[in-house]
């Protein structure tokens, strides 16, 4: 049996984490799943896939991305230093490439010709898009009808990098109905598809893949941490959507007992309204998307439809290793407003220099409110999970100004 | 013996091939869902497969989806649907219901409650759309209970996995008859003739071919090699609109008395 504190050994061969994660699907995509598992589980030991992957990491996403001691910002909180991991600093702005490069290398070792994708913010699509072009994969992203309406730049971005953008116009129009149709896409087409999950949710092995290629970011932040500072940080901070900044940062400190764990997820409005997305903060066990983990929906056991002001955080379930960190006691999880978002955007854009993505200003204001509670000597590391250039527009218009 | 049982037996004996329609529970009305279920049964449905309205049906196609959706907004949810066969079996003791769905509403609605209430109201199957044998631990309340489990295999599911599908198979073993979703229009009815029959051979309960039939032509082409037929979209598209209990009814009639007649030719 294995033992809950050795956080390595998750997911089991079921791909469970605790009770969370398994494989909820249709009978037609088990066998796609068991194709890419068999796939996955031996290129992460092939070491020539391993290389290929470092190459790629190194010379073309731009890794190792800096940790930056945020002075100014601390200084003006008045507590602990603050500590950005600036995954906003990699090439397309922001840590969703460390999965798709890496996936893009999966599906071409796998033979698959063509790639499709699901995007929220948009940002996983041009993450899509960009290995697409650079593998010679066609792409097809799905993304949701109001989702393209905020992020109209991103969508065009895709289409420069050649890649189709089909919206969604079913349900909420925003990403969990992309997730839906991409997944359509995937068994209507799987013989010469690879369908790239942009985060750790859906069935196993995708919780355990993305997670993987994502971890670069925590093992980075680890030694990067040891070398600067000779120590560990005392706390990590990361934003929760779907999950995947966060349990890249967070994986590689899980066995570090000594090290707190905190996600940030959108609170929206406020969790008491009803107006967020705050999966693990308010929801309830639940299945949604191929795995069991905690969702937002009603009595009937339908999903709600969620808001936030990033569109990149508005999705009503989130990876099941989350749920399972939640439940074991290892990580926290709570919820960041709009407003304390956007906040946390002006602060860091005026005494630092960055302009955050609305996600990872989630992320700035929790690693805010940690850094007051702690003394000065202490250490907030942040994942700046991306960087808030396609934002621009959504806070001029939220914020009455014509751009 | 279960009332799935017993109807299969029944056809088997007759040498007709089973006629098993779908429709999404409170589409096109809900104030309407019993007197379509009456309506299915009377233009000659031997089971009733009935969809549970999921905000997330990943797993079917535009139509199912546009139906569950049209049924969420006027407010039925599985309470509703339980409801519904209770006052269905008033008037029908022998028609076998199936209820298909999605996991997340069984899980909030809690198994053993869901297990006591379905016994209670007359459902006598599940088929738990994302629910693959792997994790079918979770609808053990179900089996306990007596609700059959109805499993799904495909075109896609390999020897080794089909094998245990056939020996779990209960009630009906339901073959998705193309990699993909449900509605979508590729049908080789060789390809299936010959997988079915393998199937046939070796399945513990009778098969069910369905995705993909929406006339009677398609119907008749996999009568010959099927213990069953199971029509979903296209009758859900035929229904999308009708409002009063007579329009509903006449539309079923009109849209599966000529597949039945061809069933029965066959």
């Amino acid at each position: 049996m294995p033992t809950i504190q050795d956080f390595n050994q998750w997911p089991d061969a079921h791909g469970r984490f605790g009770n969370f994660g398994g494989q909820y699907v249709a009978e037609t995509l088990m066998a796609p799943l068991a194709e890419l598992t068999e796939a996955y589980l031996r290129l992460r030991e092939d070491p020539e896939f391993l290389a290929e992957l470092d190459r790629d990491l190194t010379h073309y996403v731009g890794r190792p991305s800096p940790i930056y001691h945020a002075e100014h910002l601390s200084r003006h909180v008045g507590g602990a230093r603050i500590l950005l991991k600036r995954e906003d600093l990699n090439h397309t702005g922001a840590h969703k490439i460390n999965n798709t490069i890496g996936q893009a290398l999966v599906a071409k070792r796998m033979g698959k010709p063509r790639v499709i994708a699901e995007t929220g913010a948009g940002q996983h699509g041009v993450a899509t898009a960009t290995v697409a072009a650079r593998f010679g994969l066609k792409c097809v992203v799905y993304m949701g009808a109001v989702d393209i309406e905020r992020q109209k730049i991103n969508v065009y971005r895709m289409k420069l990098l050649g890649a189709e953008v089909v919206p969604v116009t079913s349900g909420s129009k925003t990403l969990k109905d992309a997730l839906n149709e991409a997944m359509r896409d995937w068994v209507t087409n799987v013989a010469d598809t690879f369908y790239i999950i942009g985060t750790v949710a859906g069935p196993h092995p995708y919780p355990m893949m993305v997670r993987d290629f994502n971890a670069i970011v925590g093992r980075e932040a680890r030694e990067q941490m040891l070398q600067q500072y000779g120590r560990l940080p005392d706390v990590l901070t990361a934003c929760v959507g779907g999950g995947s900044n966060a349990i890249g940062l967070f994986h590689a400190f899980l066995n570090d007992g000594d090290v707190r764990i905190v996600g940030a997820e959108a609170a929206g409005e406020g969790i008491a309204t009803g107006h967020h997305a705050a999966s693990l903060a308010a929801g309830r066990p639940g299945v949604l998307h191929g795995n069991r983990t905690y969702v937002l929906c009603d009595d009937n056991g339908q999903i709600t439809e969620t808001h936030s002001v990033s569109a990149g955080l508005d999705y009503p379930g989130v990876g099941p290793e989350h749920a399972f960190l939640k439940d074991a006691g290892r990580a926290e999880y709570v919820g960041v407003t709009d407003d304390e978002a956007l906040e946390a955007f002006h602060l860091l854009a005026r005494t630092e220099g960055i302009l955050a993505a609305l996600e990872s200003s989630h992320a700035v204001a929790q690693a805010m409110k940690l850094a007051r509670e702690l003394p000065k000597d202490g250490i907030v590391l942040c994942n700046l999970s991306g960087r808030g250039d396609k934002d621009v527009h959504t806070i001029a218009a939220r914020e009455g100004v014509q751009v | 013996m279960s009332r799935i049982d017993r109807r299969f037996a029944a056809l088997k004996a007759a040498g007709r091939t089973g006629l098993i329609p779908f429709v999404t529970a409170g589409d096109p009305a809900p104030e309407h869902t019993v007197a379509l279920m009456h309506a299915l049964v009377d233009a000659g449905a031997d089971v009733i497969e009935l969809g549970v309205p999921f905000s997330d049906p990943m797993a079917d196609g535009p139509v199912i989806q546009h139906a569950s959706e049209r049924a969420i907004a006027k407010g039925a949810g599985l309470a509703d649907v339980l409801k519904w066969v209770t006052a269905f079996r008033e008037r029908d003791q022998d028609t076998p219901v199936v209820l298909m769905g999605y996991l997340n509403p069984v899980e909030i609605h809690g198994y053993e409650r869901f297990a006591a209430e379905a016994v209670r109201a007359g459902v006598d199957g599940v088929l738990v759309v994302d629910c693959p044998l792997e994790e079918a631990d979770v609808l053990t309340p179900l089996r306990n209970a007596g609700l059959q489990q109805i499993l799904l295999a495909a075109p896609t599911t390999a020897p080794a996995r089909m094998a245990q599908l056939c020996e779990a198979a209960e009630g009906f073993l339901y073959y998705v008859s193309f990699a993909g979703i449900t509605g979508a229009g590729r049908l080789s009815t060789q390809d299936i003739a010959a997988r079915v029959a393998d199937i046939r051979q070796r399945a513990k309960a009778p098969v069910a071919v369905g995705f993909g039939v929406k006339d009677a032509q398609s119907a008749k082409a996999i009568s010959g090699f099927a213990d069953a037929v199971v029509i979903g979209s296209a009758l859900v598209e035929r229904l999308d609109g009708a409002n009063t209990a007579q329009d509903i009814v006449a539309r079923v009639g009109d849209f599966l008395r000529p597949i039945r007649t061809a069933l029965d030719a066959a």
